[in-house]
């Protein structure tokens, strides 16, 4: 299967990201157009799963807000991501932590590399 | 109405300038070759006769390699008649592509649908299956139930859906919009998805 960049370069995002992977803490800054009037809106969390390939790469954040567990998909080429901040490096042993859904408190907490 | 004809490449997504996402099939198509036209005069009807793709001579039958040669074409994969209602403007060896089409306009697509092979009910026509496991009952779960009454009629009724193959049919996608047309790639994007598997051939007709 031909993938979308081959056929339209100019799809291709580029917004340079720093690299994070499953159980970092990052910021991602979203694009949030409310009437004509554009602003930014950070969404920070942990990156409990990356999928997908090429144009079709997803990644999803997890938060919690205010005792509930809030999630956000956000694809890689997605225009309305005006940065990504990687906060800290998390140490984990898997790529998808959905695990981390059944779990709360101190028990959701992922460590971070020294 | 009048068409072309394309093969499907596969599916991916845009975004649009506010940041939506869009569902995009991505399907070459043409150039297309108008390898005959049929007139009132000679067919009784009218209607362009279009190749797509490139097949090997040793592969051709005959017949066909000689209307081929005669006409001085390449050899087309695929021959697909379009009936139009005025055939005046097209003439044998004539190059269609991808400007038949605008961006922004609503398409109808036919393809012949993936083979699912033989399917039960529920998959097939949408039964909701006999259901409960008690009272004694088991591997009823996804049976069709009663086909039908007992003495009166004695007999199964014409068109009872039952069980059998399924796909592999040909299937019409009504209103599909053109997202984006890339002339120098032969490529359409199509928002939404298309009949068919990838690389099967793609008719791709104007409203």
């Amino acid at each position: 299967m031909k993938s979308l960049n081959e056929i339209l370069p100019e799809t291709k995002a580029t917004t340079e990201f720093p690299k994070f992977r499953s159980g970092d803490h990052i910021k991602v800054h979203v694009r949030v157009i409310e009437g004509d009037k554009e602003r930014i809106q950070p969404f920070e969390g942990d990156v409990i799963s990356i999928r997908g390939n090429q144009e079709n790469k997803t990644f999803i954040v997890r938060k919690m807000s205010s005792g509930v567990g809030v999630e956000r998909i956000f694809p890689f080429n997605s225009p309305k991501i005006a940065k990504i901040e990687l906060l800290k490096e998390g140490l984990v042993r898997r790529a998808k932590l959905y695990y981390l859904r059944e779990l709360s408190g101190k028990a959701a907490r992922i460590k971070s590399k020294k | 109405m009048a068409g072309l004809l394309g093969k499907k490449l596969g599916m991916s997504n845009i975004f649009t300038a506010d940041g939506n996402r869009i569902p995009v099939t991505m399907i070459e198509v043409g150039p297309c070759k108008v390898t005959n036209v049929r007139t009132v005069e000679r067919d009784g009807y009218t209607a362009i006769q279009l190749g797509y793709g490139e097949k090997k001579e040793s592969k051709t039958i005959k017949p066909v390699l000689g209307y081929f040669k005669k006409h001085n074409l390449t050899i087309s994969r695929t021959l697909k008649e379009f009936r139009i209602d005025d055939v005046s403007p097209y003439k044998i060896g004539d190059e269609l592509n991808t400007s038949f089409f605008a961006e922004g306009e609503f398409i109808k697509v036919r393809g012949l649908s993936k083979g699912k092979g033989f399917q039960g009910v529920m998959k097939r026509h949408g039964f909701s299956g006999v259901g409960g496991t008690t009272h004694g009952q088991s591997d009823r779960l996804r049976a069709p139930g009663s086909i039908g009454s007992s003495s009166y009629p004695s007999r199964v009724f014409k068109g009872q859906r039952m069980a059998g193959r399924q796909g592999y049919e040909s299937v019409t996608v009504q209103n599909l919009k053109i997202v984006k047309i890339v002339p120098e790639k032969n490529i359409i994007l199509v928002k939404g998805a298309v009949p068919g598997s990838i690389n099967s051939i793609i008719e791709l007709h104007k409203k």
